[in-house]
């Protein structure tokens, strides 16, 4: 079984964002950055999956050489390989792309993935990578066991959740529920340094867009106090000024 | 021509259904084109015709008994045939759980540029720019299409459901579907009723872990519940298994955009804000003055959410009963 895990390397979640160059680039000054957290409940569950039944977990990123620390931290959590292709992740259809080549050309069981980025948001590269492999997809998974060549899987729907089965090879996405990541221990750091880290270039240059600036949200106005002892005015004041309700 | 995906779930559109087929009419409106939408699954011509009220000129009906659960590999095919054989250059979905699972196979299948959690109209001024929410929420950027057909995911309860009083004439399509595009088989759908989905709830009252321990939860769900809210939670207390994961907001749970939130006995951490400051109205309740959820609230209370929930419990079921 070989397991194949898109690593996408984010800022922590505590970062305040802010941005430079006119609000065109986010500004990474004194930002630590961490592995996508949603892709570490994927590889968390690769692993889980591997040491039951055998296998090879191989962590892939799409990035420039300040992902290393991320991706050497898959490799500390416990993946057996990992490959980075050189270029920057400029948006899901290009990140699937590169990471669909390297597909075709390895060949992988089981591709799994973050439900989104916490940084972009896009949620898209499980989609367009299976697309682009001609193989199935299913997003948002809160469990997944694999036998006999076939995927169980429950997953978010809208308003409730599903029980589906695949055969392999698929793509699917890591929600929440997935598994809890793992912490690296002692061994696993020390192994990491010496785990390949293979460095491919990119492959086609395919442009679908582009991001043109960036911009923070308004402040809020400011915040109206209301007196504890009088708190049923909230009540009046949602439905006569506010009127949500 | 503007292409929209009719999105239903047993046989009913939801709103968020009426509110991106009225977003793709008005692309087409101001483009003087279009706006077609498609329906996947068994939906009666009624409902499929009332889609010209909010503004679509035709709607393609694919239905078949494999495409009775949803299913992203045959629906993405269906929906892109439709959209290829159309001739759309914008293509619209709802940035929903199923909308999400097809959107990426059908930007690759029709080799077209994709934004999600869209919320804004495309400008065309210099380019194809839409305004989509990143950092969870934290800030918004800016993305030029540049692809000739083009794929956005717009966020629910973003947008208007317009009317537009047309007459849509509904004709049918087989989207091109064989058995090979059904190879992931939906087992059981459970879905929870009764209860407003998180995702798509307008009213939201949201607790944290000023509430002491799950068993205290009782207060707002009935809040909840008088008011037609979902409920939610902080990170800390679906970690703590008070509540369901299901129920958790925040950058690293759902993000949210209702028209009012109200967060009891959360102190709002950076991390919580992103995930809800695009509600429109913030209600604050917490003992601490200095919580930071204060400087993002439209409404606050400083107070004891146990003193405070049963006054304002109360009141809006005085409101409720006489509305």
């Amino acid at each position: 079984m070989k397991i194949l895990v898109c690593i996408s390397n984010v800022p922590d979640t505590t970062t305040k964002v802010t941005f430079t160059d006119n609000n065109t680039k986010f500004n990474t000054a004194g930002v630590q950055f961490i592995i996508n957290p949603y892709d570490e409940l994927a590889l968390t569950r690769a692993l889980e999956i591997t040491e039951k039944q055998g296998g090879t977990v191989t962590a892939i990123n799409v990035g420039l050489t300040d992902a290393e620390p991320s991706i050497r931290k898959a490799l500390a959590i416990g993946a057996n390989d990992a490959v980075r292709i050189n270029a920057e992740p400029v948006d899901a259809y290009f990140v699937a792309e590169q990471i669909a080549a390297y597909e075709k050309a390895e060949q992988f069981d089981l591709i799994l993935t973050g439900r989104e980025s916490i940084d972009y948001n896009g949620g898209l590269v499980g989609g367009l990578l299976a697309e682009m492999l001609g193989i199935p997809s299913v997003n948002v998974i809160t469990s997944i066991e694999v036998e006999n060549g076939v995927a169980t899987m429950e997953r978010d729907i809208d308003g409730g959740k599903e029980k589906v089965s695949c055969k392999l090879p698929l793509v699917a996405s890591a929600q929440k529920e997935l598994t809890e990541p793992r912490i690296p221990n002692m061994r696993g750091i020390m192994a990491a340094r010496t785990k390949p880290l293979k460095v491919v270039e990119v492959s086609g240059d395919l442009k679908t867009s582009a991001t043109v600036g960036f911009e923070l949200p308004a402040a809020k106005g400011g915040v109206k106090l209301i007196p504890a002892e009088q708190a049923e005015q909230l009540i009046d004041l949602l439905h006569n000024e506010a009127k949500v309700i | 021509m503007i292409l929209v995906y009719a999105e239903s779930i047993d046989g009913n559109f939801k709103k968020s259904t009426f509110e991106a087929v009225s977003y793709a009419a008005g692309i087409a409106q101001s483009n003087g084109t279009q706006c077609v939408a498609v329906s996947i699954g068994n939906v009666d011509d009624v409902k499929l015709a009332e889609l010209g009220n909010y503004g679509a000129d035709k709607v393609v009906a694919v239905n078949s008994a494999k495409l009775a659960v949803f299913n992203a590999e045959g629906y993405a095919k269906a929906f892109a045939t439709v959209a290829a054989a159309e001739g759309a250059t914008v293509v619209v979905v709802s940035n929903t759980y199923s909308g999400k699972a097809i959107a990426g196979r059908v930007a690759a299948k029709l080799k077209a540029g994709i934004a999600s959690g869209v919320i804004s109209i495309p400008n065309t001024s210099n380019g194809f720019v839409v305004r989509k929410t990143v950092f969870s929420g934290k800030a918004f950027a800016d993305v030029n299409l540049t692809t000739p057909v083009k794929v956005l995911a717009i966020t629910p309860n973003t947008f208007d459901t317009n009317t537009f009083g047309k007459t849509a004439t509904v004709t049918t399509a087989d989207g091109g579907l064989s058995d090979a595009d059904f190879i992931t088989n939906s087992v059981e759908v459970s879905r929870v009723t009764g209860k407003i989905p998180l995702t798509e709830a307008e009213l939201v009252v949201s607790a944290g872990r000023g509430m002491k321990g799950p068993e205290h939860w009782g207060i707002i769900e009935e809040l909840a519940q008088v008011l037609g809210a979902a409920t939610a939670c902080s990170k800390p207390v679906s970690d703590m298994h008070w509540r369901p994961h299901s129920e958790h907001v925040g950058q690293t749970g759902i993000t949210i955009k209702p028209n009012l939130y109200i967060a009891i006995g959360i102190s709002g951490a950076i991390q919580h804000l992103a995930g809800v400051s695009s509600s429109k109205v913030i209600v604050a309740i917490n003992k601490d003055p200095e919580a930071p959820f204060f400087k993002a609230a439209d409404y606050g209370i400083v107070g004891d959410a146990f003193d405070v929930l049963p006054k304002i419990l109360d009141a809006a079921k005085k409101l409720k009963a006489a509305n």
